[in-house]
């Protein structure tokens, strides 16, 4: 036992200064591996950190909400439709919302307008998002105006720019008093946007959905599974496309390793040889090799994580932001809560170390089972 | 101690740039002794060497390796034969008794660039598991033995022609090996290098080495302390003056 351990101690020892030995090739190799996990665990800990944001957002959101259709489409629901919904044995609440989206010429941008249900605005004061904030450089107390479908503009005040902690969902987001929103959309007090509707028992929220849709057949509740099913459909959608492109980069990545780490040189294949000559077995050559591609792999692996969680967790993903973050152009600014899946890390380890510990031992095992007398002849 | 028995080794067989190195040969050697290889190039000295050497197997043929050898050599691990027939050994036995028995010492010295000379010494005892402390004080004792202290820690690199042979011969030494086997070790040494290696030889033969050199070089196969040149041509043995 002893002797095992010294004999892997001084191949060990080997290993290291052959690894310093080549310092341009294996330094190359380093960079990139380190990028090509640094990219892959950024995508990875920001589609998992936004999903788990959005998931949290939404479980304050309400069990129902109905909308109406009309050809298919989207239309105002009428206020009437609240009383036969509050009679539908289950149901505790039964609200209207106003809500809709108004474009911003002047930044290419669109804002979420919406009347909130818990304070209640003065006419002529509004609340905007911390993105409308930063973009149009408008600060509480500032003024800010509104074109109106029918041409004309409208003049408010801000009262208050909204707490940043909410701001993956409020980036864009306009408070205002119901009478200024139904001004500005000319929408008529008998209509809302949609409803909201508190039900007793969520076991029965879909029995209460399909006597919402018998009652009502112009309507479609939407349940808060769906929505949450919707969201993170959209975030997996949106990291699938990074993920698509980060794949290429670890093809890439694994084509580079397999030239730079398993095209022996013809010094490494001269070494080789020259070991087997003084006696070393394959076995022996290829536990170089193998520590050789393990050192470099959990070095570049470990260096890659921490870098893309604190790109991630500490810098917002800067980098990837513009691609993951909404579909406005007010992107949100804020500090994600560090979320780490261990799962996915194990697969993205898998994904890099095995490749390239392999990519660096079958070269090196198919140049040590060559006779050693081919270095008599170099 | 050694001996082939019809060995051949061709390459490439079976095809149309096939040729044989080493054919028929058959031949014996003593322990304790300097053997010279002479022929000119492509005459199959350095396949012999290899064959000899445990490096390369033959084609057809039997080598042994027999009495004269140390048991300790050949069975470090203990076996109750002092014959042993090398052509049918597997791979992990045959680089046992290559670095057991025989240190090699290369045409190109062939010392590992960027490491420092006493690693370069200290590699062939890598495989065996000894003490790292005991590995380095031997390999310190055989550089001090060839007027290489103070060089110990130079890469190889840095070394004179003669000083990289000599710690080629520091290395082929460190596992202490009955047998040195020396391929064209003066092919790359003027004249007062290759006599300066020729009383390292004589010197080990004192010790009770056995030398194998092949050579095509006058100031080897004429020197005092070899006991017998063998001539090779064409794969054959053509000359022996034992």
């Amino acid at each position: 036992m002893a002797r095992w351990i010294e004999k892997y101690r001084s191949i060990l020892d080997f290993t290291l200064s052959s690894l310093v030995r080549r310092k341009g090739k294996n330094l190359s190799l380093l960079v990139v591996y380190v990028l090509v996990v640094f990219m892959l665990g950024s995508a990875m800990f920001l589609t998992e950190a936004m999903k788990r944001e959005a998931s949290l957002v939404l479980k304050g959101a309400p069990e129902m909400v109905i909308q109406r259709l009309l050809q298919g489409r989207y239309d105002p629901i009428p206020m009437s439709y609240l009383e036969k919904i509050r009679g539908i044995r289950g149901v505790i609440s039964a609200e209207p919302r106003l809500w809709g989206y108004i474009y911003d010429s002047a930044i290419g941008a669109n804002y979420t307008l919406m009347v909130p249900r818990n304070v209640a605005l003065p006419s002529g004061e509004i609340m905007i998002g911390n993105g409308i904030s930063r973009r149009r450089m408008i600060y509480s107390k500032d003024m800010m105006s509104f074109n109106l479908s029918n041409g004309s503009s409208r003049v408010f005040t801000v009262r208050d720019v909204i707490s940043p902690e909410s701001e993956l969902v409020s980036a864009d987001l306009v408070l205002l008093s119901e009478g200024d929103f139904r001004e500005i959309f000319e929408l008529p007090s008998t209509h809302a946007t949609d409803l909201v509707v508190k039900i007793r028992n969520p076991k029965e929220l879909v029995t209460v959905a399909k006597k919402v849709m018998e009652l009502l057949p112009d309507t479609r509740p939407i349940i808060r599974d769906e929505m949450v099913r919707t969201y993170d459909s959209v975030f997996d959608w949106r990291g699938g496309i990074v993920t698509v492109l980060l794949m290429m980069a670890l093809l890439a990545f694994v084509i580079l390793a397999w030239e730079k780490a398993s095209g022996l040189s013809a010094d490494e294949k001269r070494e080789i040889g020259i070991l087997k000559a003084i006696g070393w077995e394959t076995s022996d050559v290829i536990a170089v090799k193998a520590y050789e591609g393990l050192l470099i792999s959990f070095f570049s692996f470990t260096v890659g994580i921490l870098l893309a969680y604190g790109h991630v967790f500490f810098f917002s993903a800067a980098l990837f932001a513009p691609a993951m973050k909404g579909w406005s152009v007010l992107y949100p600014d804020f500090r994600i809560t560090p979320f780490v899946d261990p799962y996915q890390v194990a697969v993205l380890f898998f994904l890099t170390v095995v490749p390239y510990t392999v990519a660096t031992i079958v070269p090196s095992w198919r140049a040590a089972i060559v006779d050693p007398d081919s270095v008599m002849r170099s | 101690m050694i001996k082939l028995l019809n060995v051949r080794k061709g390459f490439n067989l079976g095809r149309p740039n096939e040729f044989v190195a080493v054919d028929g040969v058959t031949l014996s050697m003593e322990a304790n002794r300097v053997t010279v290889l002479k022929g000119p190039s492509g005459s199959g000295k350095t396949t012999l060497l290899s064959l000899i050497g445990c490096m390369a197997r033959p084609t057809s043929g039997r080598i042994i390796l027999q009495r004269g050898l140390p048991r300790e050599y050949l069975f470090p691990n203990g076996g109750d034969t002092t014959e042993v027939e090398v052509t049918s050994l597997p791979e992990r036995f045959l680089t046992e008794i290559r670095r057991r028995t025989f240190g090699f010492i290369f045409q190109q010295f062939n010392l590992l660039k960027g490491i420092t000379v006493l690693e370069n010494v200290m590699l062939p005892a890598f495989p065996l598991g000894e003490k790292h402390g005991v590995v380095k004080k031997r390999a310190l004792a055989l550089l001090e033995m060839f007027g290489l202290s103070g060089r110990a820690l130079a890469k190889v690199e840095w070394l004179s022609g003669g000083e990289a042979q000599r710690v080629a011969i520091a290395r082929a030494l460190m596992n202490n090996p009955p047998v040195i086997i020396a391929d064209e070790p003066t092919a790359h040494l003027d004249s007062k290098l290759s006599s300066a290696f020729m009383e390292i030889i004589a010197r080990l033969k004192d010790q009770g080495k056995t030398a194998i050199i092949a050579s095509h070089d006058p100031l080897v196969f004429e020197a005092k302390m070899v006991d017998r040149v063998i001539s090779v041509r064409d794969g054959m043995l053509e000359g022996d003056t034992a």
